[in-house]
């Protein structure tokens, strides 16, 4: 019998069920974790998500076949029996659990253990195998805990308001944008938003997310109608000329890459808070002891070195190659509109004669 | 130290220089008495004696946070910071520190004649005591290379703002021999300093990069040409029978140079002189990699002396019989700074010399005098309007560099390594290859030259096309060409290519070139054979 998932060059994959999970090539069956773009392609013959994270799949995907489960709920699928269960990356995002007569396995996409008050948030599944992302996978890497990042950014954006500058913070589109927003004290300004993530605002609204009054940034937003704004932008627009409509401004990233100084200042941002959606050191290691699992599989990120420390812990660890990205720091999540797609464009080299 | 670590944070958090000179003025302005003189110790080069190994801090810490040395030594390469690594590891403090900088620093001076388990005791003593940003400010002290991105000039600047006291007049009063420990804000930087003027220099003219030909620059004959020479730009200054040299950055940098101190003799008082230092060997410049051991020091050790003693290559005369002249066209200056050093320099033993005029009937002639620059160790030719004023600072339309333009080859990617520190979530470490037959040999890494926006797009392709990894190096396919630029070729049997190349850089991404047509180890090897005698 082969094992229950196998990894391929089109993605992780259930020979007993016929389906992948986040695959990176076209198939017919496809189990995503997540809407971010490097694990939700399009392609796919059909679609399986949480009810969480459709909405934003058909805003990023256009006319898919697509169909939803609850987390928790149970689907038969071949000879397998596959659930969904909350992985508190981003709103709607899964682990998702893979059954075959009592034998447990769990791929878990994109995670981060703590409440971020906006995902549903990660729950340990218990598994015998167990396939985790390492993005921030070296000792070095700590995150407070949210409020006291919360408390920085408000007092950043007071004393920036106070001498009659904007803020402007570069984050993800989908999920860091939104948990942002809620950190932030409306009571200080304005929050206005960059159109990619606007038009993401927009889905999780609709879908019922609580998220502050925001104002979208149209060519003709008058900045000095909006003083002391907190304004939310793609990073990659961080590093164009969009943010000049806002007169004296200071800028920040938001990102776990902000933990390393080096990273902090090659991105000339005047500042960086360290904050992510994916597991810290300490997270990725609770995370995996929690599930009782002894092999498991490391994908994106240091993999070669947490995977040797897990062997050392005395998991039964491997690496497995596969097209996920972790955080970038840098791109725009692809799900994240026209705007977003625009300004990437114009970044690549032109071809020289 | 609560302080100096928010001045840390201050400097750290911005990128502007106005807001950096702000935060060292306001320390300036608060800060105890001894802190103050340690700060500007340490912005100005005088660093504490390292008292505890790197090795034994490595271990401490790897211990001290309960992973494996062999973790720990994997995460400081992709830190890129041995004292952020170290604070980064370790589990958050358990109690608060409200000592100052100065307690810290003499903590560290007192380690060295502790035995080692001492030693160990008060480090972890102290790292259990500090919060994070204090631990890297304490792990930059004890591991003797801190650095807080601001230059000395910019610390004088702010020194200046915080006591009324002029740039200059600061930055003389801060080189020579003095010690944190035993002097006090009150006699370093208060205390009247009659000798300062002395020393003042003039601002430095900068000339433009030359776009193209010279041809729009009209006549010929209107303008004086001499070669771009490949030191520091520096100015000597002789006045009150006392010597100064300062860097283009305004930065004192006398006690680098004992060998101009005789010149403050043989040249007479109220002489200011514009040139190049350059190392200087057998009346020819050295690599510039000779100098630049000498930049690295604060004193000069005998045998560095020796072996790459420095001139001042002569280009302007500023200042005679303590008259400012700089409003005189260049072509009088130049007359007179002729007859002032070479009345000096016939006695050779002398560390000056003129820097010849190249001259040239027409702008081709001038051409071909340029091409030859990589053969002389310089970069090109510079060319200054004979009827020019010295003026300060970089203005268009009188004086002109014409740099000599890059050797290139186009070569084929084949290794990627991530970067580290600034470039942790990066590819940007590349090994490129040549063609030999149809194999790709390794010939030179290259790391800068690319856009971020390139670097991303590298980054992401790199992930989706690694054959193999090494450790931290990836194998990838073969399939993208890019022109490498260099300013210098040589001889290397340490590498397999049999060619070391210097300052190599990405100058563009070949994403019109056919893997194939890269270029091949022949074609390598016909530069070497035409500029590798030459050049270092
Ligand atoms: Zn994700
Ligand atoms: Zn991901």
């Amino acid at each position: 019998m082969s094992a229950l998932l196998t990894f391929t060059d089109d993605g992780i994959y259930c020979p007993e069920g016929d389906f992948y999970i986040d695959p990176w090539r076209p198939v017919d069956r496809a189990l995503i974790t997540h809407g971010h773009a490097d694990h939700a392609r399009d392609g796919m013959r059909r679609y399986l998500a949480t009810d969480l994270a459709a909405p934003v799949m058909r805003h990023r995907l256009g006319e898919i076949s697509l169909e939803t489960l609850r987390y928790g709920e149970r689907r038969e699928i071949g000879g397998v029996t596959v659930s969904f269960h909350p992985a508190g990356h981003v709103p709607g995002s899964a682990q998702i659990r893979v059954e075959r007569g009592g034998e447990v396995w769990v791929a878990s996409g994109d995670y981060k253990l703590e409440d971020d008050g906006l995902s549903t948030p990660f729950e340990p599944v218990p598994c015998h195998a167990f396939i985790t992302e390492s993005t921030f996978g070296l000792p070095v890497f700590k995150w407070r805990p949210q409020a006291e990042i919360a408390e920085a950014m408000n007092a950043w954006w007071r004393g920036n308001a106070a001498e009659g500058r904007a803020s402007i913070i570069g984050v993800y589109a989908l999920g860091k944008a939104q948990r942002l927003m809620r950190m932030l004290d409306p009571s200080i300004g304005p929050i206005l938003t960059h159109g990619a993530i606007e038009n993401t605002n927009a889905v999780l609204r609709a879908q019922g997310i609580a998220l502050p009054p925001t104002l979208r940034v149209t060519p003709d937003l008058v900045a000095r109608d909006h003083p002391g704004a907190m304004v939310l932008a793609t990073p990659s627009a961080l590093g164009t000329h969009w943010p000049r409509r806002f007169g004296p401004a200071q800028t920040a990233l938001a990102s776990g890459w902000m933990g390393l100084r080096g990273v902090r200042r090659r991105r000339a941002a005047d500042r960086g808070f360290i904050i992510s959606d994916h597991a810290d050191w300490a997270a990725l290691n609770t995370a995996i002891a929690a599930t009782g699992a002894e092999r498991v599989f490391v994908t994106h990120g240091y993999t070669s070195i947490f995977s040797r420390w897990l062997s050392e812990q005395g998991y039964d660890a491997a690496i497995v190659q596969t097209a996920y990205e972790g955080e970038s720091l840098d791109d725009p999540d692809p799900a994240t509109g026209e705007e977003a797609e625009k300004a990437q464009g114009t970044q690549s080299p032109a071809a020289a004669p | 130290m609560k302080r100096f670590a928010a001045l840390f944070t201050r400097l750290d958090q911005t990128t502007r220089t106005n807001l950096k000179v702000a935060a060292l003025a306001d320390y300036f302005r608060e800060a105890a008495d001894a802190d103050r003189v340690w700060t500007i110790a340490l912005l100005s080069g005088r660093r504490p004696k390292r008292t505890v190994t790197t090795t034994l801090l490595r271990r401490w810490a790897a211990e001290q946070a309960g992973i494996p040395l062999w973790l720990f030594e994997e995460s400081y390469p992709i830190v890129g910071d041995l004292a952020e690594t170290i604070a980064l590891i370790l589990p958050p403090p358990e109690a608060v520190s409200d000592a100052p900088l100065t307690h810290w620093i003499s903590q560290i001076g007192a380690l060295a004649s502790l035995p080692e388990e001492e030693r160990r005791a008060r480090v972890l003593d102290a790292w259990s005591r500090l919060e994070p940003t204090e631990r890297f400010v304490f792990n930059k002290l004890i591991t003797g290379g801190f650095r807080m991105g601001v230059s000395q000039k910019l610390m004088t600047r702010a020194l200046s703002q915080a006591t009324g006291i002029e740039e200059s007049d600061l930055a003389h009063r801060l080189m020579g021999d003095w010690r944190p420990g035993e002097t006090s804000f009150e006699a370093l930087i208060l205390a009247p300093d009659p000798s300062a003027d002395l020393s003042k220099p003039y601002p430095f003219y900068l000339a433009y990069q030359l776009d193209g030909t010279p041809d729009a620059l009209g006549a010929p004959g209107a303008w004086f040409a001499e070669r771009k020479w490949d030191g520091i730009r520096g100015q000597l200054v002789l006045r009150g029978g006392a010597c100064f040299v300062w860097s283009r950055g305004e930065e004192l940098i006398t006690d680098r140079f004992p060998e101009f101190a005789p010149l403050a003799d043989a040249l007479p008082a109220g002489t200011v002189i514009d040139g190049e230092i350059l190392a200087w060997k057998e009346e020819a410049p050295m690599a510039f990699a000779a100098l630049q051991k000498r930049l690295g020091r604060k004193t000069v050790p005998a045998k560095l002396l020796a072996d790459a003693p420095a001139i001042l290559y002569a280009y302007d005369l500023l200042e005679e019989g303590g008259t400012d002249i700089r409003a005189l066209p260049f072509a009088e200056r130049r007359a007179r700074l002729e007859r002032l050093v070479g009345n000096a320099v016939r006695d050779t033993d002398l560390p000056l010399r003129l820097s010849p005029e190249v001259p040239f009937a027409d702008w081709d002639a001038l051409a071909t005098e340029r091409a030859r620059a990589r053969a002389l160790a310089a970069e090109g030719v510079m060319l200054k309007r004979r009827d020019s004023p010295y003026r300060d600072g970089r203005r268009k339309g009188d004086w002109w560099k014409w740099k000599v333009d890059p050797l290139s080859i186009d070569a084929v990617l084949i290794y990627a390594q991530q970067g580290h520190g600034r470039r942790a979530n990066l590819f940007t470490d590349f090994t490129f290859g040549v063609w030999s037959g149809n194999q790709l040999v390794p010939f030179t890494k290259a790391y800068s030259g690319l856009t971020d926006a390139e670097f991303r797009k590298i980054t992401a392709w790199v992930r989706k096309n690694t054959l193999e990894r090494y450790g931290p190096v990836r194998h990838v396919t073969p399939h993208h060409v890019f022109e490498i630029g260099f300013e210098g070729i040589q001889k290397s049997p340490r590498h397999k290519s049999g060619v070391a190349l210097r300052f190599p850089r990405m100058l563009r991404w070949r994403h019109d070139k056919p893997l194939q047509e890269a270029n091949s180890l022949a074609d390598l090897e016909a530069i070497l054979a035409a500029y590798g005698g030459k050049t270092t």
